[in-house]
């Protein structure tokens, strides 16, 4: 069993990395919040996986957490959003598709190298998915700048704190039980605060294109 | 019991009570009251400190030292005159249309929940809480700011939102690495991210992850000081909130962001035993300078202008801090005390003169000196006190952190005098009309304003410079020499 660990806790690494790739690369909004919800259940799993080796039972919790937050609750209330900002079946014009994916690659080469002095020092079970997590941050940040549409940009924000959470249950098994809550109270309000501001949005300027958010400038 | 669970109740239960009688007239009152027990409690609470030295609170989870103690106290003073500000002014927003009851009510109840996380990042013993504090206030903040519901306000809030988690997401990384450096020294059952039990250990923590772990933290937390290249959000989150908020963004929440700074600062120069963390800092804090004093001279907001006056302090402060040593620790703490106080005053006369003008357009606004000659002073003292004229006291901390640069990084000088330079003649070209202008479009106010704070905060702001009380003195080289550097 041991021996199947580690190579079972960076299955589910490269499938989060593979996740965070085919969001930035997913035009669909439906289809964007269904990976997104994918990659909440690969995390939780990875949680409870990591926690029944260790038998560290925060862990356990750490995953109930994300179980509960970003594969039921997040994507639920960004379903109904979208059903009723009506933008569900909207789909984003992305340009450069190839440009976006090389640039993502040359991010996850980069994180690796940044990581790579650290991740020799882990002896945690899985240490040499620090990289891999913070090519998800990298991938999330990246996102966030090509995408114009107020939904998508939210995504990869809560992607990025996909890929945190993973870089924390990863290395060092988990944060302290309070700040986890801590974590997880303050993107469940933010994302509820961020909800509301697209209704907002959309009646003041008859759109979610962040395009517009563009008149606040110097002179 | 300590007075610190009435320091953080007081402004929580405030938040909630509020959050049901917001709306009422009485509410303007009843923040009053709130933020006037919070201070009570705070003054309390350093006298216990004064008296006791630094103190644990439940469990660890809290420490309070010489430090953060002058940090709360402070931050709840501001609160609290910002608070006496804010009655008479929300009123004139509500006659003028753009306030409604239920927006009232989310001003109120998020004006103290807003306080109480500032004041449960200064407290908090924990690393994670500290990130969890900054990250729930720049929600309550996002919710200030867009409180007019323009435009430009949900504009400003959108990007203050989406821009400032993304920072705060960095800083968030940096803990989970200094967690792990933690882990590595003290193993996965003792494993903390206490910042007094991290600092009893510093110099054993793994300096490979320690060096990575505070780039990361400095960006993130360096996103909501507002340093350059990070600052974009700052000055439309600044501009288009009320002006009660962007005192107390301006005055406050800087600082709350610089505080981490500083605390993971200390840890990284434990672990590392070099220069690197304070070089960093001396980087960004002197870009920020220049940068912002450059920019001051392009404005045409008033508000805006102001925003870019306070990166280029905090740059200021963040380049005085990155020198390290006692001397230029201490200018930067008292720069920091200073800097809260005559730029909350200044927002308070610039939210009136507004008000009058019924815009931020600085060429609109002409002659403050006779229509109200209050307003027009305070504004003009405050002008003078910011720009660092003396015998103010950012004069004296202005002062000491040039000479300390001069005599260990002599390099950055030039640039210093430069920005400041370029800040000051900008800032009085713009200003000196506002305030002396010949002909007047003015209107009155319909309520009068609440002037007292202005000139509470420029009286200390003067009283800072001539003459620092000696237990003051102490409590600052207490905490400059906790520092280091």
């Amino acid at each position: 069993m041991s021996h199947f660990v580690p190579q079972l806790i960076n299955l589910f690494a490269t499938l989060i990395l593979l996740l965070s790739f085919a969001m930035l690369a997913q035009r669909r909004i439906v289809s964007l919040i269904n990976l997104f919800m994918i990659q909440g259940a690969a995390l939780a799993a990875a949680s409870f996986l990591l926690g029944y080796v260790t038998g560290h039972p925060d862990l356990y919790v750490s995953g109930g957490l994300t179980l509960l937050l970003k594969v039921v609750l997040i994507p639920w209330m960004l379903h109904r959003m979208i059903r009723k900002l009506n933008v569900r079946w909207d789909v984003e014009m992305l340009l450069n598709i190839p440009t976006t994916m090389l640039v993502g690659i040359a991010l996850v080469i980069f994180a690796f190298s940044l990581a790579l002095p650290i991740s020799r020092l882990s002896d945690a079970v899985a240490g040499g998915a620090l990289g891999i997590a913070l090519a998800c941050v990298m991938l999330s940040f990246m996102m966030m700048i090509t995408r114009s549409k107020a939904v998508p940009q939210v995504i990869g924000f809560l992607s990025m704190e996909n890929g945190l959470l993973f870089a924390a249950t990863t290395v060092t098994n988990g944060m302290p039980m309070i700040v986890e809550f801590g974590i997880a109270l303050d993107v469940l309000v933010g994302v509820l605060i961020l909800g509301v501001f697209m209704f907002q949005i959309r009646e003041k300027f008859d759109s979610l294109d962040i395009r517009h958010l563009e008149s606040l400038k110097d002179d | 019991m300590s007075a610190l669970y009435l320091v953080l109740g007081v402004p929580l239960l405030g938040g909630l009570v509020l959050a049901l009688v917001g709306h009422q007239p009485r509410a303007r009152d009843i923040n009053v009251v709130f933020s006037l027990l919070t201070f009570l409690a705070a003054c309390v609470m350093t006298v216990e400190v004064i008296d006791g030295g630094p103190q644990f609170v439940w469990a660890k989870q809290f420490y309070i030292d010489p430090l953060n103690v002058f940090l709360v106290t402070l931050t709840a003073f501001v609160g609290l005159t910002t608070a006496i500000f804010s009655r008479p002014y929300m009123r004139i927003e509500q006659d003028h249309g753009k306030m409604t009851p239920p927006r009232m009510r989310l001003y109120h109840s998020m004006y103290q929940l807003f306080s109480f996380t500032m004041l449960l990042g200064f407290t908090t013993n924990n690393l994670g809480i500290i990130w969890v504090a900054m990250e729930a206030a720049t929600l309550t903040t996002v919710l200030l700011v867009s409180v007019y519901r323009t435009p430009a306000s949900l504009e400003a809030a959108w990007k203050y939102f989406i821009l400032c988690g993304v920072g705060i997401a960095q800083a968030l990384f940096g803990t989970i690495l200094v967690y792990m450096a933690a882990d590595k020294v003290l193993g996965a059952e003792d494993a903390t991210l206490l910042w007094s039990s991290l600092s009893d250990i510093k110099g054993q923590l793994d300096p490979t992850i320690m060096s990575l772990a505070f780039v990361f933290l400095l960006i993130g937390y360096g996103t909501k000081i507002g340093l350059v290249p990070l600052h974009s959000w700052l000055p439309d989150a600044h501009a288009e909130g009320p002006t009660p908020v962007s005192a107390v963004l301006s005055g406050l929440l800087l600082n709350v962001a610089m505080y981490a700074v500083l605390r993971c600062k200390v840890l990284t120069d434990g672990a590392l035993g070099t220069q690197m963390a304070g070089q960093l800092m001396m980087g960004f804090g002197l870009l920020s300078v220049v940068v912002a004093a450059f920019f001051i001279s392009r404005q045409k907001d008033v508000k805006r202008m102001f925003s870019y006056s306070s990166i280029e302090h905090m740059g200021l402060i963040t380049f005085a801090f990155g020198m390290g040593g006692p001397v230029a620790n201490f200018a930067g703490l008292l720069h920091m005390t200073v800097h809260s106080l005559v730029k909350s005053a200044i927002f308070f006369t610039v939210g009136h003169a507004t008000q009058k003008a019924g815009t931020q357009v600085m060429s609109e606004i002409r002659g403050l000196i006779k229509v109200n000659p209050t307003v027009g002073w305070g504004l003009m003292l405050g002008v003078m006190a910011i720009l660092g004229m003396p015998p103010f006291g950012v004069f004296a901390s202005e002062f000491l952190i040039l000479t300390t640069a001069m005599r260990e990084q002599p390099w950055a000088t030039p640039f210093l005098f430069l920005a400041l330079g370029v800040a000051f003649a900008s800032m009085l070209i713009r200003v000196l009309p506002m305030v002396f202008g010949e002909e007047t479009k003015l209107k009155p106010l319909a309520h009068p304003p609440a002037l007292i704070p202005v000139f509470v905060h420029l009286a200390l702001g003067l009283v800072l410079g001539l003459y620092i009380p000696a237990y003051l003195n102490g409590w600052y080289v207490a905490a400059a020499s906790m520092l280091g550097g």
